[in-house]
């Protein structure tokens, strides 16, 4: 009976077949297009290739290992880390209090959204150009400050403020985008829960801590995750602003890996910094999905 | 608190905001229309006096603005209709058809979504070019400039993203008329095509914008594969025009400026998928 019950659960071959003349177009793009380089990306993290660009000796772990004690790279991962601790909190802190103020019906609210939404739109190039203009030795930002009375600062070329200066482009960029996530799921709250609390008595500010901000902890945990997977791939806004300086202070992991590839031609040691890189956010979204499905569960 | 005094506030606050958001267009906007002989640092003037359009009409004569837009905009149609296709052949399998090796081509289309572009970057550039499909390849390809543009559009194309969204808006559709259309002698694709896909068109729509925003802002691929002025992208059009005309800002933002157009007119129109787009690509399908 076991036998005959598991077979008659088993796909038939035909409808086997037609499944797969679906997915041979999709799963053969990316078997060719990022399975096979991710797995040459391994080995070749394996290989030397100080020698020969062409006939790259094997070397084991030895890319890891070195990786591990260069400066440079504990640098850009340090830095890395210093970007997580400024963009992660604020780009959750910023949008959920920027969409529980835009979360009611005013007249021209729609519109005040649409307009933050300008910077998500526009690209990363356009966008990190037109800081570097704002943050320029004599740009607006130094001209306003110098109107009430403030010295100018170094925005882009002082190592203690400029990655700072950067952290606020990417919040300022992406801090609508997550807005418009919570304000979706905001939306989805259920209005009876409210007045269910304000007739059992509960202050407006006992609403907000105690029914409208655990609706959101779901969403506010996968914001979390979304921004920190986005610090840890930061490569465009330091190519722009800084180009990884003053004094490597804004050479971010990503950035390495870069320099190590297209600058120094050290193709095995940046293959190595992209897996480690690769680990790490793996780790994060099987975290969040185990986060999210435990969600689900509740 | 009464009613007046919170509404002046919250507009208070709004008009800060909107100020926030816009300035740094607006200031680039400004300089762009600053004619040559005024100080651009002069900030006192926040808006020029005698605006002008000399700067847009230099930079247009200079630069191949118009090549970088047509090279990103065929880089985005051919990555926005190459994702739909294969976000479609394998979202409505996963969706609907009971094979096997399921779970796994799940993982595989997981898998793809966590792992980071940036680790097969360089393997997948040396394969881009054995394949031809970058300007590196020496003489003049036989297809260029079709070739590369499909070489800048298979890394935004090729996307478990797309592939795990489409099977989710389908997955929130009701089977009856699919079922009622295979019963009457459809063919799995004509149902697909004549069934499924009318149903699924805002699904479509918002995948299509999420991909054009990708590829209408990727820098890191283009500046790696493409080295001729000829097939560059806005994104890297735009760095190497700041490189070139680094003293005098007001070119460098009239193309900045002419760089946005598009995108922004795009947004105006169809905003209600851009903003949606992540609505349904957020927690839970």
């Amino acid at each position: 009976m076991a036998t005959l019950s598991k077979s008659s659960s088993k796909p038939k071959s035909s409808a086997n077949k037609i499944a797969w003349l679906f997915l041979a177009l999709p799963i053969g793009c990316l078997a060719v297009f990022f399975f096979g380089p991710l797995l040459a990306a391994g080995w070749m993290s394996l290989l030397d290739y100080s020698q020969s660009l062409e006939k790259p000796t094997f070397l084991g772990l030895g890319n890891y290992t070195r990786l591990l004690q260069t400066p440079a790279f504990l640098q850009a991962v340090w830095q890395t880390g210093l970007f997580w601790l400024a963009i992660v909190p604020a780009m959750v802190v910023l949008p959920l209090a920027l969409a529980l103020f835009l979360n009611r019906a005013v007249f021209g609210v729609g519109a005040i959204r649409t307009v933050l939404y300008l910077p998500v739109v526009t690209s990363l190039v356009v966008v990190g150009l037109a800081w570097k203009w704002l943050y320029a030795k004599d740009g607006l930002i130094n001209a306003g400050l110098a109107t009430v009375g403030l010295p100018s600062v170094d925005w882009l070329t002082d190592p203690n403020i400029a990655w700072l200066a950067i952290s606020l482009v990417v919040i300022w960029k992406g801090a609508a985008y997550y807005m418009m996530m919570i304000l979706a799921h905001l939306q989805s709250l259920n209005s009876e829960l409210l007045q269910a609390a304000e007739l059992d008595g509960a202050s407006p500010w006992q609403r907000h801590w105690h029914v409208t901000i655990p609706h959101l902890a779901p969403m506010v945990a996968f914001v979390m995750v979304m921004s920190t997977i986005g610090t840890l791939k930061m490569f465009t806004e330091i190519y722009v602003l800084t180009g990884g300086g003053p004094l490597g202070s804004t050479q971010t992991w990503v950035y390495y890996l870069y320099e190590a590839a297209f600058g120094h031609l050290e193709l095995g040691l940046a293959c190595a910094a992209g897996i480690l890189l690769m680990w790490v956010l793996v780790a994060i979204s099987w975290g969040q999905l185990r986060l999210l499905g435990e969600a689900d569960h509740a | 608190m009464p009613k007046a005094a919170k509404s002046i506030i919250f507009w208070c606050i709004a008009a800060l905001l909107v100020i926030a958001a816009v300035g740094p267009f607006v200031w680039l906007l400004a300089t762009a229309l600053k004619p040559q002989g005024d100080n651009i640092f002069d900030t006192a003037a926040l808006w020029p006096a005698h605006p002008t359009l000399e700067n847009f009409a230099e930079v247009w004569q200079k630069v191949p603005l118009g090549q970088y837009l047509i090279n990103s905009v065929a880089v985005s149609i051919l990555a926005i209709g190459l994702n739909l296709a294969i976000s479609v052949l394998a979202g409505y399998p996963l969706a609907r058809m009971r094979f096997t090796g399921k779970p796994i081509v799940f993982g595989i289309v997981l898998a793809s979504m966590m792992i980071p572009f940036q680790v097969i970057l360089i393997p997948l550039y040396q394969l881009m070019l054995k394949l031809g499909l970058t300007d590196y390849t020496g003489g003049q390809s036989l297809f260029s400039p079709f070739n590369i543009w499909v070489g800048l559009a298979i890394p935004v194309a090729v996307s478990g993203f797309g592939m795990l969204f489409i099977r989710q808006s389908l997955a929130g559709l009701p089977k009856a008329l699919e079922e009622a259309a295979l019963l009457d002698g459809c063919t799995p694709l004509q149902t697909l095509w004549y069934i499924i896909l009318p149903l699924i068109q805002p699904a479509l729509a918002t995948l299509a914008i999420f991909t054009l925003m990708a590829s209408w802002g990727e820098f890191l691929w283009p500046s790696i594969t493409v080295s001729q002025p000829q097939h560059y992208t806005l994104p890297v059009g735009l760095v190497a025009l700041q490189s070139a005309f680094s003293s005098n800002w007001r070119v460098v933002a009239a193309g900045t400026i002419i760089s946005m157009v598009p995108m922004l007119v795009l947004f105006l129109l169809f905003q209600r998928f851009f903003i949606r787009g992540l609505n349904d690509g957020g927690v839970k399908g």
